[in-house]
């Protein structure tokens, strides 16, 4: 078994009086695209943003890259920030850059590298994501949604990141749209070798693309594995998200 | 640490690849290429040895087919040699990537034609921009008629709503402006005053220029940069979170719902505001009159009696709902201008600060020669 790049152990959170997550425990392995599946509410977001330093669980450890990143220092935080890329749900690209700043600003800020080598990338990276050349010079307001998710894809890739987290690629997409997504972040990581971490509900994506996955229910993993793994479990959280009506005619097929 | 090292062989040119090339280190190979690329000398082949880069990222592999791209068009034949399987695809990827992109022809900015492109875009924005603000007028013209003839859509709890936020809350702030420009005005003038033994005369002096200019102007200034400002981020933040179409789509006429309650609610709370500001105006001048020129309030009040005629105010508060209007209008519109980026917010508040209060200034010069001309 490959090594683990994100593994979170005993994960307590707590909003307020609100229990959102008691003793969760997940490990990711390196090159697979993993899943974090739940109902509304249940916490997948919050899970995602414990791994990428945005939140601090109450209590648990949760280590990205070999690094403790509840206990990691200002300068190695800075190194391992430049080691991931992050999709938020709704792009979250900077309004008033076009999307090739968007792009280009990582690289402008942490490398020495010549402009010229930096448009060459940031055109690689927009083409690699499948928008139009003309993508490069809109402002994110003229981008349609589809384009919105394939410009913040691009510029989660810039750095060439090890891990790329997707916080709900697939929302608001049209059902061929989402897919052309799901088939691009799975040749991506063919030809780059990254590991994808997801925050999904798009039932088509967990059964065509993700690896592995977790689902979160009851405040806690229940259950943890590859799809026929998580599909043997009698879970009532399990019974419901596959074997409702949009489930099952899915695992019929 | 990125490197290269270039040997020659009959008649060709090796470059040995060797290091990392990743983001971080090619930055040191790429002008070493660069010089490679001008300082070549008699070959027909060059070939490009990737066998001892240890790591290649995007970077790596984007230089690496730049620069080979950069010998061919030199002339040379390139080889691109020593990739693993790996690095092979790599390539082969970016190369595709690479094809589809073409560098696109831009008018050098510089140039007289880029220059007068650039004015004549600017002199079109111009012109429609004042025809959008009279569209804007018109608009708030329209939605005025609609509440004359169905009174009972006039949106009275905002409009009660905006006077309490931009009326009563800024009472404080209004008060220790005024008071400040009383104590200003009476400590410059009871000096002059004092050496002609004219010392009375300061009730004339603040009880005219205070009630008729200043704290108009003054509180105009100030409800400027405090209401003016938050109406156009309010619109604006509403125009970018597409709070403003979904109220279209329900039917709720932003003109009606938003702009009118605004600048009916200053108009109304703006004179009053003045009048507030006069009080505590010549309130400032009477405490510095007694501490200066040892003036008893009461001698102070007296006299203001007697020279203060009742047009002075009234001249100065009939300015009110004038400014009033301007700064409301002007804040709502610019905020309708918020396009859809973050940046574009903090823009045109600025611009309908700075509007507003040249308009304010500029209208009061117009009150100056229109009443002077008719002797009031």
């Amino acid at each position: 078994m490959s090594a683990a790049v994100v593994s979170m152990r005993n994960i307590v959170t707590r909003f307020g009086e609100n229990l959102v997550h008691n003793d969760v425990n997940l490990t990711v392995y390196k090159g697979e695209i993993y899943g974090l599946l739940g109902g509304s509410g249940s916490g997948k977001s919050t899970l995602l943003r414990e791994m990428i330093m945005l939140l601090r669980p109450e209590s648990g450890s949760v280590e990205v890259l070999g690094h403790d990143v509840l206990h990691i220092k200002h300068t190695e935080a800075a190194e391992l920030r430049k080691k991931w890329g992050v999709l938020f749900q709704s792009g979250a690209l900077y309004t008033s850059l076009t999307v090739a700043e968007n792009i280009a600003i990582t690289l402008k800020e942490y490398t020495s590298l010549p402009p010229d080598l930096i448009d060459s990338i940031v055109m690689a990276k927009i083409s690699m994501v499948g928008l139009p050349e003309h993508a490069a010079s809109l402002y994110p307001a003229e981008l349609s949604g589809g384009m919105v998710k394939r410009a913040s894809l691009a510029r989660a890739l810039s750095m060439d990141p090890q891990i790329l987290f997707l916080d709900e690629p697939t929302s608001g997409l049209d059902p061929v749209g989402a897919e052309a997504f799901d088939k691009l972040i799975v040749s991506l990581r063919e030809h780059l070798g990254f590991t994808v971490v997801m925050v999904t509900h798009d039932l088509d994506s967990i059964w065509t693309i993700v690896d592995r996955l977790c689902v979160l229910g009851d405040k806690k993993v229940v259950a943890e594995g590859s799809l026929e793994e998580v599909m043997q479990s009698t879970h009532p959280t399990i019974e419901s998200f596959f074997r409702g009506s949009r489930g099952t005619i899915r695992s019929r097929v | 640490m990125a490197n290269i090292e270039i040997n020659y062989k009959n008649d060709i040119c090796q470059i040995e690849c060797s290091g990392g090339w990743t983001l971080d280190s090619v930055a040191e190979v790429s002008p070493q290429l660069k010089k490679a690329l001008s300082a070549i000398g008699e070959a027909s082949d060059v070939i490009l040895d990737i066998t001892s880069v240890e790591v290649f990222d995007s970077a790596g592999a984007i230089l690496l087919l730049n620069y080979a791209d950069k010998f061919k068009g030199k002339g040379y034949h390139v080889n691109i040699t020593g990739a693993s399987e790996e690095q092979q695809r790599m390539l082969a990827m970016y190369r595709q990537q690479l094809a589809t992109t073409t560098t696109e022809t831009q008018l050098n900015p510089r140039s007289i034609a880029a220059r007068l492109e650039h004015l004549g875009e600017k002199s079109i924005n111009y012109v429609l921009g004042t025809a959008h603000f009279f569209a804007f007028l018109g608009e708030t013209f329209n939605a005025l008629i609609y509440y004359f003839v169905h009174p009972s859509s006039i949106r009275f709890r905002a409009i009660f709503k905006n006077i309490e936020e931009a009326g009563v809350r800024a009472l404080p702030i209004i008060a220790l402006t005024a008071f400040l420009i009383g104590v200003v005005i009476a400590y410059q003038s009871a000096v002059q005053l004092e050496k002609f033994g004219a010392s009375i005369f300061i009730v004339d002096m603040i009880g005219i220029a205070v009630t008729r200019e200043l704290s108009p102007l003054i509180t105009a200034i100030v409800v400027a940069g405090r209401s003016g400002s938050s109406y156009t981020a309010q619109l604006g933040v509403m125009k970018i979170t597409e709070e403003i179409d979904a109220m279209k789509t329900m039917g709720f006429d932003p003109y009606r719902f938003l702009v009118l309650p605004r600048i009916i609610a200053l108009m109304i709370a703006m004179p009053l505001m003045i009048f507030f500001a006069d009080l505590i105006g010549i309130l400032g001048g009477m405490f510095i009159a007694n501490v200066q020129l040892n003036m008893s309030y009461s001698e102070f009040a007296s006299r203001l009696q007697s020279v203060l005629d009742i047009k002075h105010v009234w001249v100065g508060i009939i300015k009110g709902p004038f400014f009033a209007g301007l700064i409301a209008a002007v804040g709502c519109y610019r905020g309708f201008q918020v396009s859809y980026n973050t940046e574009s917010i903090g823009r045109y508040t600025t611009i309908s600060v700075v509007n507003a209060i040249f308009l304010v200034i500029a209208c009061d010069a117009a009150f100056s020669v229109v009443l002077t001309e008719l002797g009031i």
